[in-house]
């Protein structure tokens, strides 16, 4: 299949940026989509040109690296997959696929697709964590978590940070990504001992690095590739509600 | 105090500020729609006059309105600051942005139907509040209602808002909810039933009344004698 590929191209963060056509051709259907632009920079690279610049790292949809917004969705079509679980057999010969960085204040963009998404390692290190030791391997039946619970806290886990609920965001919000994070430790009896102290500090770093605010229009649950629900922005509500009533 | 600051000026505090004020602003609308539903009976108006007295001489009612205005005024101003926070949020915009393929339309245009209805608001104000409550012009409120609703322009300015004001509490009830942290698999069905009679139910019996006005009622002496503001 032959591909016309919009991409944003943008030297760096000052650069103003703009869309440069490229023309993939004999595109197997069977690629991925990041193995089709792999394709078109080693074309690049033969003609000297600079290659288009993206993130990637595992290319099996755990690490949260990739992320591209392909013709106006985060990770582009198809429901709970990351932008390296996208194939080329998603698409129509002749297709125009326009690709474009996230885009957000927070995220500002460092080359081409690559944006610089530290905001949300500040706000785990914010409040992400249990300070508590641990110790070694607890008895199985120690502490005990009911099945639901676990499930649910599994779940919000399943959270890979990669940024596609701000990209999908008309406000650029980050609320589904800090919501699964404060929700999954809050679940969890080794997270609550901190939990009002973290919503409290993760919902104000998350504010301090510039993200908007929810309006509940869902649009981060429908494009996030793991599929976490915004029952848990509904929990983060709660506990940051309970939190500055139990604060001390 | 500077813990309620901290709250205020945070993302989540504005938010949930905002989801009491309205859902505060929706059990007035419900006192206002069963109230105006005396608009209906056939007796020239004595019954809905007997209740616009009961309200203007009862200081229970008078004192709730000052949260009444307290309510529409933080719910406005924090509606506004929210948006203009969220737009510039976003300073480069995509080139294609497929928005509307994952969002219901209701939740996308809040600020559009808040900002109508705040027109709207305004006007149902200057013709129904100031003369009767400011200016004291001594025309019973039922013959002002019934003149004013004489005029198809008023009557489908007047149902425009109301689609407006559906469309508004279609996101804006569940919406307030989700931000209250009360919104789970368990509720969700109850607060989306519960929240058509405020979307649906409410704004629909309100349109009612014009084009009973325009269609069906009669004007009585006393009303075809006054202007329409």
């Amino acid at each position: 299949m032959n591909i016309t590929l919009k991409v944003w191209r943008q030297r760096n963060p000052n650069d103003t940026g703009r869309l440069v056509t490229y023309e993939a051709k004999n595109v197997s259907t069977h690629m991925s989509f990041l193995e089709m632009l792999d394709v078109v920079n080693n074309d690049l690279v033969k003609k000297g040109e600079d290659p288009i610049a993206f993130d990637h790292d595992c290319r099996e949809g755990i690490c949260g690296s990739c992320g591209l917004m392909i013709n106006g969705r985060a990770h582009g079509p198809g429901r709970g997959i990351a932008t390296c679980q996208l194939h080329m057999r998603g698409f129509k010969d002749g297709e125009v696929i326009v690709v474009e960085p996230w885009r957000a204040n927070a995220f500002p963009i460092i080359k081409d697709l690559v944006v610089d998404r530290t905001a949300f390692e500040r706000i785990m290190q914010a409040g992400g964590y249990t300070s508590a030791k641990t110790g070694g391997v607890p008895d199985g039946n120690a502490v005990l978590v009911p099945k639901p619970v676990a499930e649910d806290a599994m779940d919000a886990a399943s959270c890979i940070g990669c940024g596609a609920c701000v990209a999908a965001c008309p406000n650029s919000s980050a609320m589904l990504f800090v919501a699964a994070k404060v929700s999954q430790l809050a679940l969890l009896p080794q997270g609550k001992a901190e939990r009002t102290q973290r919503v409290l500090a993760m919902v104000d770093q998350m504010d301090k690095e510039g993200f908007g605010n929810c309006s509940n229009n869902y649009a981060c649950e429908a494009e996030c590739p793991k599929e976490i629900k915004v029952t848990h922005i509904a929990r983060m509500n709660r506990e940051y509600l309970r939190a500055n009533l139990v604060e001390k | 105090m500077s813990k309620l600051i901290t709250f205020y000026k945070s993302s989540i505090g504005k938010k949930i500020l905002m989801s009491l004020t309205g859902l505060f602003l929706c059990t007035f609308l419900m006192e206002h729609f069963v109230g105006n539903l005396l608009l209906f009976k056939e007796d020239g108006g004595r019954a809905y006059e007997a209740y616009t007295e009961f309200l203007l001489g009862n200081p229970v009612i008078r004192f709730v309105e000052i949260f009444l205005l307290v309510g529409f005024v933080l719910h406005i101003f924090l509606g506004v600051v929210v948006w203009w926070k969220n737009r510039t949020s976003r300073s480069h915009n995509y080139v294609e942005f497929r928005l509307k393929d994952n969002t219901p339309l209701a939740s996308r245009i809040t600020i559009w139907t808040g900002s109508f209805v705040f027109i709207f608001l305004v006007i149902h104000l200057n013709s129904f509040f100031v003369p009767s409550r400011i200016t004291d012009t001594k025309v019973p409120l039922y013959d002002l209602v019934a003149q004013a609703f004489q005029s198809p322009l008023y009557d489908g300015f007047y149902i425009l808002a109301l689609i407006l004001l559906g469309y508004h509490l279609k996101h804006g009830f569940q919406s307030g909810f989700q931000t209250l942290g009360l919104l789970n698999k368990k509720y969700s069905t109850l607060v989306e039933l519960f929240g058509m009679i405020f979307w649906l139910i409410i704004p629909l019996g309100f349109a009612c009344m014009p084009l009973y006005f325009l269609l069906i009622h009669k004007l009585g002496p006393s009303a075809m004698t006054i202007g329409v503001n």
